[in-house]
């Protein structure tokens, strides 16, 4: 099974675009525009960072929640109060 | 049962480390805005750095310097800071989280201001991951034990 999937896996990857190419769908649709106007529209020189905390904020206020939770969960399941008896 | 490490050299070496690594994480937040880096990432190496103080010396000196009441207070600031940047536009006419809308409070124009929005939510990224990661190294590193349990344990080495 595993060698089967494997096999239409490689098969598959042979028909990808070349990496990197501008003509690529990925690379003609939104990446442009970020790339052209993230100067003059957050005056920001790094479009990663414009990109990941402007235009896509909404994504890492999450990913910030995700990180929230793992810290809360672990002070329930870890911490105790003083006397032993309930979980903080 | 482990022996309270005693070596110098770790000592010393990291006491002159801690402040140049909290520099080095605050470099990294704030160049984020032009190189690699950001919240992320400054906040791990700020974590690192309370995680290195615990190891060279002992947990209850960090315990003492960072509690972990306060660490479960930054962990929940740093989101609100974050939301709340993203809240204030709303009643400023713009959509949530579209910082250009704050410079209507701030004495900036609309550019700068997603700049400074960037880096305000930027902080609030670190300041969570920097008390989350503590948090959590604490946590398991004591077992969860607060500071005023730990008090009868002279030797600094948190054993039942």
């Amino acid at each position: 099974m595993i060698t089967i999937f494997g096999t239409l896996l490689v098969v598959s990857a042979v028909d990808f675009k070349p990496w990197g190419d501008p003509l690529q769908p990925a690379s003609v649709h939104v990446s442009p525009r970020y790339i052209e106007r993230t100067l003059e529209e957050t005056g920001v020189p790094n479009v990663v960072t414009s990109v990941l905390a402007d235009y896509r904020g909404y994504d890492t206020l999450f990913e910030t929640s995700v990180i929230f939770t793992a810290g809360i969960v672990v002070i329930i399941l870890l911490r105790r109060q003083t006397d032993g008896k309930g979980t903080g | 049962m482990v022996k309270e490490p005693d070596d110098v050299i770790v000592r010393t070496v990291s006491r002159f480390m801690i402040p140049i690594i909290q520099l080095f994480s605050f470099y990294v937040y704030v160049h984020g805005h032009i190189s690699p880096g950001g919240g992320f990432q400054g906040g791990c190496i700020l974590a690192a750095s309370f995680i290195l103080m615990a190891v060279a010396f002992n947990i209850k000196e960090a315990n003492k310097l960072f509690k972990k009441r306060i660490a479960l207070f930054f962990i929940g600031f740093g989101v609100f800071l974050y939301a709340f940047t993203g809240v204030v536009p709303l009643f400023l006419q713009g959509n949530f989280l579209d910082y250009g809308y704050l410079s209507k409070i701030l004495p900036l124009n609309s550019v700068m201001a997603r700049y400074y929005g960037m880096a305000i939510i930027e902080l609030g990224v670190q300041i969570t991951v920097m008390a989350v990661m503590v948090s959590i190294f604490s946590d398991l590193v004591t077992a969860g034990r607060n500071e005023e349990m730990l008090k009868d344990n002279e030797d600094g080495n948190y054993h039942r």
